[in-house]
Protein backbone atom coordinates (compact mmCIF):
# COMPACT_ATOMS: atom_id res chain seq x y z
CA UNK A 1 0.00 0.00 0.00
CA UNK A 2 1.47 3.20 -1.04
CA UNK A 3 1.41 5.22 2.46
CA UNK A 4 2.52 8.81 1.26
CA UNK A 5 0.57 11.44 1.09
CA UNK A 6 2.76 13.53 -0.99
CA UNK A 7 4.07 13.12 -4.91
CA UNK A 8 6.34 10.56 -5.29
CA UNK A 9 8.64 12.65 -7.47
CA UNK A 10 10.99 10.11 -8.68
CA UNK A 11 8.15 7.59 -10.14
CA UNK A 12 5.74 9.98 -11.01
CA UNK A 13 4.82 10.10 -14.72
CA UNK A 14 3.74 13.39 -14.66
CA UNK A 15 7.16 14.97 -13.14
CA UNK A 16 9.10 12.50 -15.24
CA UNK A 17 7.58 14.36 -18.24
CA UNK A 18 8.02 17.69 -17.22
CA UNK A 19 11.60 16.82 -16.51
CA UNK A 20 12.25 15.20 -19.76
CA UNK A 21 11.21 17.94 -21.64
CA UNK A 22 13.60 20.61 -18.93
CA UNK A 23 15.91 17.96 -20.75
CA UNK A 24 15.44 18.95 -23.91
CA UNK A 25 13.99 15.71 -25.18
CA UNK A 26 10.59 14.90 -27.23
CA UNK A 27 7.61 13.51 -24.75
CA UNK A 28 4.39 11.75 -25.46
CA UNK A 29 1.94 11.10 -22.59
CA UNK A 30 -0.48 8.06 -22.94
CA UNK A 31 -3.75 8.67 -20.91
CA UNK A 32 -6.40 6.03 -19.96
CA UNK A 33 -9.81 7.73 -20.95
CA UNK A 34 -12.17 4.96 -21.11
CA UNK A 35 -12.39 1.53 -19.59
CA UNK A 36 -15.08 -1.38 -19.91
CA UNK A 37 -15.45 -4.65 -17.83
CA UNK A 38 -11.94 -5.06 -16.28
CA UNK A 39 -9.36 -3.47 -16.94
CA UNK A 40 -6.06 -3.69 -14.82
CA UNK A 41 -5.38 0.30 -14.40
CA UNK A 42 -7.93 3.00 -13.88
CA UNK A 43 -9.22 5.79 -16.07
CA UNK A 44 -6.53 8.82 -15.79
CA UNK A 45 -3.39 6.29 -15.39
CA UNK A 46 -0.27 7.98 -17.08
CA UNK A 47 2.15 6.39 -19.47
CA UNK A 48 5.34 8.42 -20.31
CA UNK A 49 7.15 7.98 -23.23
CA UNK A 50 10.53 9.35 -24.90
CA UNK A 51 11.38 9.59 -28.50
CA UNK A 52 13.96 6.89 -27.48
CA UNK A 53 11.40 5.14 -26.07
CA UNK A 54 12.41 5.23 -22.83
CA UNK A 55 9.10 5.08 -20.84
CA UNK A 56 7.58 5.24 -16.98
CA UNK A 57 3.88 5.28 -15.70
CA UNK A 58 1.10 2.30 -16.93
CA UNK A 59 -1.87 2.21 -19.02
CA UNK A 60 -2.42 -1.58 -18.58
CA UNK A 61 0.04 -3.26 -16.16
CA UNK A 62 2.30 -4.34 -18.47
CA UNK A 63 -0.32 -6.02 -21.24
CA UNK A 64 -0.31 -3.19 -23.96
CA UNK A 65 2.45 -1.18 -23.04
CA UNK A 66 5.07 -1.95 -26.11
CA UNK A 67 2.15 -1.17 -28.54
CA UNK A 68 1.12 2.24 -26.70
CA UNK A 69 5.36 3.09 -27.09
CA UNK A 70 5.57 2.42 -30.84
CA UNK A 71 2.31 4.28 -31.24
CA UNK A 72 3.71 7.04 -28.67
CA UNK A 73 6.75 7.21 -31.08
CA UNK A 74 5.10 8.02 -33.92
CA UNK A 75 2.78 10.46 -32.14
CA UNK A 76 6.26 12.66 -31.01
CA UNK A 77 7.44 12.60 -35.01
CA UNK A 78 3.93 14.19 -36.58
CA UNK A 79 2.87 15.99 -33.42
CA UNK A 80 -0.96 14.47 -34.38
CA UNK A 81 -2.90 12.97 -31.25
CA UNK A 82 -4.02 9.65 -31.32
CA UNK A 83 -7.07 7.38 -29.64
CA UNK A 84 -5.87 4.00 -29.22
CA UNK A 85 -7.71 1.10 -28.52
CA UNK A 86 -7.14 -2.51 -26.28
CA UNK A 87 -9.05 -5.24 -25.71
CA UNK A 88 -9.62 -8.97 -26.41
CA UNK A 89 -12.48 -8.41 -28.14
CA UNK A 90 -10.76 -6.34 -30.70
CA UNK A 91 -8.50 -8.68 -32.57
CA UNK A 92 -8.32 -6.97 -35.82
CA UNK A 93 -6.99 -3.77 -35.09
CA UNK A 94 -4.64 -4.87 -32.70
CA UNK A 95 -2.54 -7.77 -32.06
CA UNK A 96 -1.78 -7.35 -28.08
CA UNK A 97 -4.66 -7.34 -25.91
CA UNK A 98 -5.49 -7.44 -22.13
CA UNK A 99 -5.52 -11.00 -20.64
CA UNK A 100 -8.42 -9.66 -18.34
CA UNK A 101 -10.61 -9.59 -20.58
CA UNK A 102 -11.44 -5.79 -20.00
CA UNK A 103 -10.77 -3.14 -22.95
CA UNK A 104 -9.64 0.33 -22.29
CA UNK A 105 -9.33 3.31 -24.69
CA UNK A 106 -6.13 5.45 -24.36
CA UNK A 107 -5.09 9.00 -25.39
CA UNK A 108 -2.21 9.62 -26.67
CA UNK A 109 -0.39 13.35 -27.39
CA UNK A 110 2.97 15.06 -27.87
CA UNK A 111 3.74 17.42 -25.21
CA UNK A 112 4.59 20.61 -26.59
CA UNK B 1 -0.44 18.78 -24.11
CA UNK B 2 0.97 22.45 -23.13
CA UNK B 3 4.06 22.10 -21.37
CA UNK B 4 2.94 25.27 -19.09
CA UNK B 5 0.15 23.26 -18.24
CA UNK B 6 1.81 20.18 -17.03
CA UNK B 7 4.07 23.00 -15.37
CA UNK B 8 1.25 24.18 -13.74
CA UNK B 9 -0.89 20.62 -12.97
CA UNK B 10 2.51 19.15 -11.32
CA UNK B 11 2.58 22.85 -9.13
CA UNK B 12 -0.41 22.03 -8.22
CA UNK B 13 -0.23 18.31 -7.15
CA UNK B 14 2.78 19.01 -5.36
CA UNK B 15 1.38 21.49 -2.96
CA UNK B 16 -1.72 19.01 -2.58
CA UNK B 17 -4.33 21.18 -4.24
CA UNK B 18 -6.63 19.72 -5.78
CA UNK B 19 -7.23 20.08 -9.85
CA UNK B 20 -9.14 18.57 -13.07
CA UNK B 21 -7.22 18.88 -16.69
CA UNK B 22 -9.77 19.62 -18.94
CA UNK B 23 -8.89 17.82 -22.44
CA UNK B 24 -11.01 18.48 -25.63
CA UNK B 25 -10.16 15.06 -27.29
CA UNK B 26 -11.14 16.43 -30.76
CA UNK B 27 -8.78 19.45 -30.68
CA UNK B 28 -6.05 18.63 -27.93
CA UNK B 29 -6.67 21.74 -26.38
CA UNK B 30 -6.33 21.43 -22.41
CA UNK B 31 -6.99 23.61 -19.68
CA UNK B 32 -6.70 23.11 -15.81
CA UNK B 33 -9.96 23.95 -13.69
CA UNK B 34 -9.24 24.58 -9.37
CA UNK B 35 -11.10 23.83 -6.82
CA UNK B 36 -14.14 26.61 -6.70
CA UNK B 37 -13.36 27.84 -10.21
CA UNK B 38 -16.40 28.91 -12.23
CA UNK B 39 -17.44 26.93 -14.85
CA UNK B 40 -20.54 27.22 -16.77
CA UNK B 41 -23.30 24.41 -17.95
CA UNK B 42 -22.99 21.21 -18.29
CA UNK B 43 -19.40 20.59 -18.25
CA UNK B 44 -19.06 22.57 -14.92
CA UNK B 45 -21.57 19.88 -13.11
CA UNK B 46 -19.36 17.34 -14.71
CA UNK B 47 -16.27 19.07 -13.09
CA UNK B 48 -17.79 19.21 -9.95
CA UNK B 49 -18.65 15.69 -9.91
CA UNK B 50 -14.98 15.30 -10.61
CA UNK B 51 -13.68 17.07 -7.47
CA UNK B 52 -15.96 15.70 -5.24
CA UNK B 53 -15.95 12.02 -6.35
CA UNK B 54 -12.08 12.30 -7.52
CA UNK B 55 -13.37 9.65 -10.30
CA UNK B 56 -11.55 11.02 -14.02
CA UNK B 57 -13.85 10.48 -16.93
CA UNK B 58 -14.61 11.47 -20.61
CA UNK B 59 -17.94 13.36 -20.95
CA UNK B 60 -19.90 14.91 -23.85
CA UNK B 61 -20.47 18.48 -23.18
CA UNK B 62 -21.52 21.48 -25.93
CA UNK B 63 -21.18 18.65 -28.93
CA UNK B 64 -17.91 17.86 -28.11
CA UNK B 65 -16.21 15.27 -26.12
CA UNK B 66 -13.82 16.14 -22.82
CA UNK B 67 -11.60 14.05 -20.83
CA UNK B 68 -11.75 15.04 -16.85
CA UNK B 69 -8.27 13.86 -15.10
CA UNK B 70 -9.11 14.15 -11.96
CA UNK B 71 -5.98 15.08 -9.04
CA UNK B 72 -7.31 15.11 -5.94
CA UNK B 73 -4.17 15.04 -3.06
CA UNK B 74 -4.72 11.96 -0.97
CA UNK B 75 -6.63 12.41 1.79
CA UNK B 76 -5.15 11.81 5.27
CA UNK B 77 -6.07 12.05 9.66
CA UNK B 78 -3.77 13.78 11.46
CA UNK B 79 -4.60 12.92 15.24
CA UNK B 80 -3.55 14.99 18.24
CA UNK B 81 -3.15 12.98 21.13
CA UNK B 82 -1.51 9.48 21.60
CA UNK B 83 -4.17 7.61 23.29
CA UNK B 84 -5.86 4.39 23.57
CA UNK B 85 -8.45 5.68 20.77
CA UNK B 86 -5.41 6.91 18.71
CA UNK B 87 -4.20 3.64 18.82
CA UNK B 88 -7.21 1.59 17.69
CA UNK B 89 -7.83 4.33 15.16
CA UNK B 90 -4.42 4.53 13.37
CA UNK B 91 -4.31 1.11 11.68
CA UNK B 92 -8.36 1.27 10.86
CA UNK B 93 -8.07 4.55 8.98
CA UNK B 94 -4.57 2.98 7.07
CA UNK B 95 -6.77 0.30 5.95
CA UNK B 96 -9.83 2.64 4.52
CA UNK B 97 -6.78 4.12 2.64
CA UNK B 98 -6.20 7.34 5.02
CA UNK B 99 -2.70 7.51 5.95
CA UNK B 100 -2.40 8.47 9.66
CA UNK B 101 0.21 11.05 11.30
CA UNK B 102 -0.02 11.57 15.40
CA UNK B 103 0.96 14.16 17.15
CA UNK B 104 1.63 14.19 20.99
CA UNK B 105 4.22 16.22 23.29
CA UNK B 106 3.82 13.67 25.98
CA UNK B 107 6.53 11.41 25.52
CA UNK B 108 4.87 8.87 27.68
CA UNK B 109 1.94 8.24 25.44
CA UNK B 110 4.11 9.03 22.14
CA UNK B 111 6.29 5.89 22.06
CA UNK B 112 6.96 3.65 18.93
CA UNK B 113 6.35 0.66 21.37
CA UNK B 114 2.96 1.67 21.31
CA UNK B 115 2.36 2.77 17.99
CA UNK B 116 4.19 0.75 15.31
CA UNK B 117 4.33 1.47 11.89
CA UNK B 118 2.63 4.53 12.68
CA UNK B 119 4.12 8.27 11.55
CA UNK B 120 4.55 9.83 15.16
CA UNK B 121 5.68 13.18 16.60
CA UNK B 122 6.41 13.33 20.38
CA UNK B 123 6.02 17.21 19.32
CA UNK B 124 3.43 19.70 20.28
CA UNK B 125 1.37 20.39 16.95
CA UNK B 126 2.62 24.01 16.54
CA UNK B 127 5.94 22.87 15.82
CA UNK B 128 4.84 19.89 13.85
CA UNK B 129 2.04 21.70 11.71
CA UNK B 130 4.87 24.38 11.03
CA UNK B 131 6.63 21.55 9.50
CA UNK B 132 4.21 20.10 7.96
CA UNK B 133 0.62 22.53 7.59
CA UNK B 134 -2.80 21.07 7.23
CA UNK B 135 -4.94 21.27 4.54
CA UNK B 136 -8.43 21.05 3.11
CA UNK B 137 -7.38 17.36 2.34
CA UNK B 138 -6.39 16.34 5.51
CA UNK B 139 -9.31 15.77 8.88
CA UNK B 140 -8.08 16.61 12.31
CA UNK B 141 -9.47 14.48 15.23
CA UNK B 142 -8.06 16.09 18.97
CA UNK B 143 -8.41 13.47 21.71
CA UNK B 144 -6.32 14.66 24.21
CA UNK B 145 -8.75 16.47 26.48
CA UNK B 146 -5.88 18.69 27.42
CA UNK B 147 -6.60 22.16 25.91
CA UNK B 148 -2.77 23.44 25.91
CA UNK B 149 -2.21 20.49 23.39
CA UNK B 150 -5.85 20.45 21.22
CA UNK B 151 -7.13 24.06 20.78
CA UNK B 152 -3.83 25.25 18.97
CA UNK B 153 -3.91 21.91 16.21
CA UNK B 154 -8.48 22.91 16.19
CA UNK B 155 -7.77 26.34 15.63
CA UNK B 156 -5.48 25.42 12.88
CA UNK B 157 -7.06 22.80 11.27
CA UNK B 158 -10.80 25.58 11.07
CA UNK B 159 -8.02 27.72 9.78
CA UNK B 160 -6.97 25.64 6.87
CA UNK B 161 -10.72 24.12 6.32
CA UNK B 162 -10.13 20.60 6.80
CA UNK B 163 -12.48 17.96 5.65
CA UNK B 164 -13.16 17.24 8.87
CA UNK B 165 -12.58 18.42 12.55
CA UNK B 166 -13.30 16.67 15.94
CA UNK B 167 -12.47 17.24 18.94
CA UNK B 168 -13.40 13.95 21.58
CA UNK B 169 -15.23 15.62 25.24
CA UNK B 170 -18.71 15.94 26.19
CA UNK B 171 -21.30 18.36 25.65
CA UNK B 172 -19.74 20.58 28.58
CA UNK B 173 -16.81 20.48 27.66
CA UNK B 174 -17.13 21.65 24.12
CA UNK B 175 -19.03 24.68 25.56
CA UNK B 176 -16.02 25.74 27.46
CA UNK B 177 -13.70 24.84 24.22
CA UNK B 178 -16.13 26.99 22.28
CA UNK B 179 -15.15 29.93 24.74
CA UNK B 180 -11.56 29.36 24.19
CA UNK B 181 -11.43 29.48 20.54
CA UNK B 182 -13.32 32.42 20.09
CA UNK B 183 -10.93 33.74 22.31
CA UNK B 184 -8.08 32.61 19.73
CA UNK B 185 -10.21 34.17 17.37
CA UNK B 186 -12.23 31.07 15.64
CA UNK B 187 -15.21 32.78 14.13
CA UNK B 188 -18.71 31.44 14.95
CA UNK B 189 -19.27 29.73 11.52
CA UNK B 190 -16.00 27.74 11.88
CA UNK B 191 -16.52 26.34 15.20
CA UNK B 192 -20.06 24.91 14.35
CA UNK B 193 -18.18 22.93 11.70
CA UNK B 194 -16.22 20.93 14.94
CA UNK B 195 -17.74 17.57 15.49
CA UNK B 196 -18.18 17.67 19.15
CA UNK B 197 -18.95 15.45 20.75
CA UNK B 198 -16.77 13.26 18.51
CA UNK B 199 -17.98 10.66 16.42
CA UNK B 200 -21.11 9.12 14.80
CA UNK B 201 -23.69 8.62 17.33
CA UNK B 202 -23.51 4.49 17.38
CA UNK B 203 -23.70 4.30 21.04
CA UNK B 204 -19.65 3.82 21.42
CA UNK B 205 -18.66 2.08 24.08
CA UNK B 206 -14.94 1.63 24.28
CA UNK B 207 -12.28 3.15 23.05
CA UNK B 208 -11.85 1.00 19.83
CA UNK B 209 -15.52 1.57 19.19
CA UNK B 210 -14.78 5.25 19.52
CA UNK B 211 -12.33 4.71 16.72
CA UNK B 212 -14.95 3.63 14.58
CA UNK B 213 -17.33 6.48 14.95
CA UNK B 214 -14.59 8.82 14.68
CA UNK B 215 -13.01 7.14 11.31
CA UNK B 216 -16.80 6.89 10.03
CA UNK B 217 -18.13 10.48 10.56
CA UNK B 218 -14.30 11.51 8.84
CA UNK B 219 -14.98 9.17 5.65
CA UNK B 220 -18.70 10.45 5.09
CA UNK B 221 -17.66 14.36 5.88
CA UNK B 222 -14.82 13.58 2.70
CA UNK B 223 -17.60 11.52 0.59
CA UNK B 224 -20.30 14.93 1.20
CA UNK B 225 -17.69 17.04 0.22
CA UNK B 226 -19.87 19.72 -2.37
CA UNK B 227 -22.56 18.48 -1.32
CA UNK B 228 -25.96 20.19 0.27
CA UNK B 229 -25.21 20.76 3.70
CA UNK B 230 -28.09 18.30 4.77
CA UNK B 231 -26.27 15.75 3.59
CA UNK B 232 -23.42 16.08 6.19
CA UNK B 233 -24.06 14.55 9.70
Amino acid sequence: MDESIYLDEARDPLIIAEGWLKDGKDVAIATVVETWGSAPRPVGSHLVIDAEGNFHGSVSGGCVEGAVVTEAMDVIGSGKARMLEFGVADETAWQVGLSCGGRIKVYVERLG
Amino acid sequence: MDPYILKTLNEERRARRAAVLVTDLGDGRDRIVREGDHVASDLGAAIANAFRTGNSRSVEAEGRTFFLNAHLPRPRLVVIGAVHISQALAPMARIAGYPVEIIDPRTAFATPERFPDVALHAEWPEDVLKRAPLDSYTALAAVTHDPKIDDFALKAALDARCFYVGALGSRKTHAKRIERLLALGAGADQIARIHAPIGLNIGAASPAEIAVAVLAQAIHAFRSRGKAKGAVA
